[in-house]
């Protein structure tokens, strides 16, 4: 145990430099001033103000965004309990070609959107364009068969929607999480007021545009823009039926708290701190890329990333050492740059947070290790950052950080990582590494998460159902469950 | 003399003993003309904490039991329900009822634990599903328990009410805690005897008597509770309820009288109402011929 591990055992100083290969960023089309989308057009916001949005890469001015009031809010409930009326009746199989029609117009549309989520986002283009938006197109994909079928789904059961949908969603996955919301909600015959994150605003504007291009009936889709007190217009609207939430879960129990008194209906999907485990007897090089995939992806914005590291005592000297091996080959640097691996992280803000947390975890006493690579000097980059040795207690081992910043701690017994890797307020996601069958199931059985991958880590597919347990929220979206939320019977 | 009938201690149920309430507190039952029936506990917030502790210990054991053994315990008590039938019905005519409506509200709560021994085994087929994901996996959703549920049982009827609540709560492999009816509590403790002749571990259903303006509020901010259904009308409970379970996000639910005691109410969708979906990946190797196997 006194053995030293070299770090990093293998020698990267040879002629590996990749070129730069950027992105075309020309053919994109944006405007410099967005406006909210209300009945089926762009309007100006009754608040008068507008607010900046910013490439997180390059801290430079993209486009304005209109500030959404509650007045605002209200004429796009309005808007959308008018729409309901007919979009609730009009035949189902119709509703599903309205939805047919919005994801082939995204699959045509997919490059642009995809660097546009890169800009206002800061996450590599290798991911929005291979993974955000081919998925946000076939989530539409997927629901739109769904609107004249749902009598199949619940047996026994005649469902009928809800009304209208407030959703509010986060700036993590902004044009995805937007499909994840609108695309069950229409299938099931609600109409939407949409509020995308005030710091990527950009892809569910566009989404706003292709739409109405798409001829979807007016006022079937609304999209305001603001902050949280926009947000907060959405949730306290008395004519709102449905509350869909994606966030943290600070800001999730105060809308469960606020709706308390009122009929609507709830769908929270909230944070996570999920463990991923490496048993002595999984492949090791596959589950390294495991925890690179699990924590690094999306610069480590995502409520379901694999932050905490358990791996079992016998292996933790290789897997340490192979990890660090791994991370010394990650590009950090440009989101436009199709060979960067980590990007922009989103806001100050968020790094800020990030940064915070790092220090709170040395000053805990974990053992912070970083790779050697550069980051850009403008910008909000981060580098990939591991705390070894940190225990159960640590602060950065409870709390959801929401960055690339990974804890290891190791165990000995299933019994040991399982007791661990539950005893946290969050649910949401698990990670298992093992090349033994039994123990796979032994172990997702056992983990109090709605998500668990065994021998892969961070995979998301329309089919399949998504949200967490416990404090990581109610409710799925994605699948067959994913209709539910929005459905009463 | 004539023979001096023995009277009975109305205890609660917790972990599976009959103790008495903590507090040592008590209220008096009364029947129609106003003559004490019993002295029934009046529990306090302790006594609610040490039936979490019970019912969060039976929560694994109850969970990881087989489906099929979970069903055989629900008929059991049914069973056992059916042999103290006349005790639940003179317990009821105690209460008010006429021997009509006592009759079939005893009848219809045994033949509700019977549907709902029934769902134990089948209502996993029925929610679960296996995705067909684009990318080389294999992917299924199941649903498991929620956890720990805390019951505010319905007031009126306090035998049908009570098992209608209940039975699709444990069906589904959850343990809960439970306030039963505080005018007509009888049958709620009677049949905790019934839980506890009937192989259900201890733990997996605890039943305490008191009143829901006093144990509301901790019902619904114990930290170790993961759900709460609430079947009374009191719009004031209902809405700190559901405010205080925004506390540690737990699922709550208002049911009426309709969702639950009506011949109609019977669901498989209470069942589901207390499951979580999970959802597997694991990848699927992809070597060798695509037409192998075909």
């Amino acid at each position: 145990m006194t053995k030293k591990t070299k770090e990093p055992t293998l020698d990267f100083t040879t002629d590996w430099a990749y070129a730069p290969a950027p992105e075309d960023t020309k053919h994109i089309s944006l405007k410099k001033q967005y406006d909210l989308f209300i009945n089926g057009e762009f309007v100006k916001p009754n608040s008068k103000k507008y607010f900046a949005t910013y490439n997180p890469a390059t801290e430079e001015k993209i486009a304005d965004i209109a500030e959404a009031n509650e007045k605002d809010v209200d004429n796009a409930v309005k808007a959308a309990r008018k729409a309901f009326e007919k979009w609730s009746k009009i035949p189902a199989k119709e509703r599903g070609k309205y939805i047919y029609r919005i994801a082939r117009l995204m699959q045509e549309r997919a490059r642009e959107f995809a660097v546009i989520e890169t800009m206002d986002g800061g996450k590599p283009i290798r991911e929005s364009r291979d993974i955000d938006v081919p998925l946000a197109a076939n989530h539409f994909f997927y629901y739109a068969g769904w609107a004249d079928k749902l009598e199949y789904a619940f047996p026994n059961r005649t469902p009928k929607p809800l009304g209208v949908a407030g959703q509010i969603i986060p700036w993590n996955f902004p044009l995805l999480m937007a499909a994840w919301k609108i695309a069950p909600a229409l299938a099931t015959g609600n109409t939407v007021v949409l509020k995308p994150a005030e710091t990527t605003s950009l892809t569910a504007l566009k989404l706003a545009e292709l739409i109405r291009d798409s001829g979807l009936p007016d006022g079937v889709v609304n999209i305001v823009t603001g902050a949280g007190k926009t947000g907060a217009a959405i949730v306290n609207h008395p004519d709102i039926n449905k509350i869909a939430f994606t966030g943290s879960t600070d800001v999730g129990k105060m809308i469960q708290k606020a709706i308390a008194g009122t009929d609507k209906k709830l769908t929270l999907e909230l944070g996570g701190k999920a463990a991923n485990i490496i048993f002595e007897d999984a492949p090791l090089d596959q589950a390294v890329e495991g925890i690179v995939n699990g924590i690094f992806f999306n610069q480590g914005h995502v409520c379901c990333a694999g932050s905490r590291l358990f791996v079992q005592e016998s292996v933790a000297d290789i897997v340490i050492r192979k990890l660090k091996d791994r991370m010394e080959t990650l590009i950090v640097g440009d989101p436009m740059d199709k060979n960067t691996d980590i990007g922009a992280i989103n806001s100050k803000e968020q790094l800020l947070k990030i940064n915070k947390y790092i220090k709170i975890g040395k000053d805990e006493g974990a053992e912070m290790y970083q790779p050697s690579c550069g980051i850009p000097s403008k910008g909000n980059f981060c580098k990939p950052t591991l705390f070894l040795n940190a225990s159960q207690s640590h602060r950065v081992v409870q709390e959801e950080i929401f960055g690339p910043v990974l804890t290891v701690q190791t165990f000995r017994t299933i019994e040991e990582v399982i007791e661990k890797a539950n005893n946290i307020p969050y649910g949401l996601s698990a990670g298992v590494w093992t090349d033994k069958g039994s123990k796979i199931f032994n172990l997702t059985a056992k983990l109090r998460a709605g998500v668990v991958w065994a021998n892969t880590y961070n995979k998301f597919d329309p089919t399949s159902p998504f949200g967490g347990y416990k404090e990581s929220g109610f409710g799925r979206e994605g699948g067959l469950h994913g209709l539910m939320p929005y459905l009463k019977f | 003399m004539a023979r001096l009938e023995v009277l009975k201690t109305y205890k609660i149920f917790i972990g599976g003993q009959f103790p008495r309430t903590e507090s040592g507190r008590y209220y008096p039952l009364k029947n129609k003309k106003g003559e004490v029936i019993a002295n029934i506990c009046l529990s306090s917030r302790k006594d609610f904490r040490n039936a979490v502790v019970a019912a969060r210990g039976a929560s694994g054991g109850w969970a990881g039991r087989a489906a099929f053994n979970r069903a055989q315990i629900l008929y059991r008590i049914a069973e056992i329900m059916e042999g103290r039938k006349e005790q639940f019905i003179s317990e009821l005519l105690l209460q008010g009822a006429t021997i009509k409506s006592a009759t079939e509200e005893v009848e219809l709560s045994i033949d509700r634990m019977v549907y709902y021994a029934g769902w134990c085994d089948k209502y996993q087929a029925l929610y679960s599903s296996v995705n067909p994901v684009a990318s080389s996996h294999f992917n299924f959703s199941v649903p498991e328990p929620t956890g720990v549920v805390a019951v505010i049982a319905e007031e009126e009827s306090s035998l049908l009410g009570l098992v209608s609540t209940i039975a699709p709560v444990i069906a589904g492999g959850n343990t809960c805690v439970v306030l039963a009816s505080e005018s007509k509590p009888l049958c709620a403790v009677t049949f905790s005897e019934v839980l506890n002749t009937s192989d259900l571990p201890g733990g997996v259903v605890n039943i305490i008597t008191g009143n829901s303006a006093e144990l509301h509020s901790h019902f619904s901010t114990h930290m170790d509770v993961n759900a709460i259904i609430y079947c009374r009308k009191d719009k004031s409970e209902i809405k700190t309820i559901k405010e205080n379970a925004s506390l540690n996000v737990k699922r709550a639910f208002i049911y009426n009288k309709e969702t639950l005691t009506s011949e109609k109410a019977q669901s498989p969708y209470l069942i589901f109402d207390l499951q979580e979906i999970k959802t597997t990946w694991h990848p699927i190797e992809n070597i060798g011929s695509s037409k192998a196997g075909y």
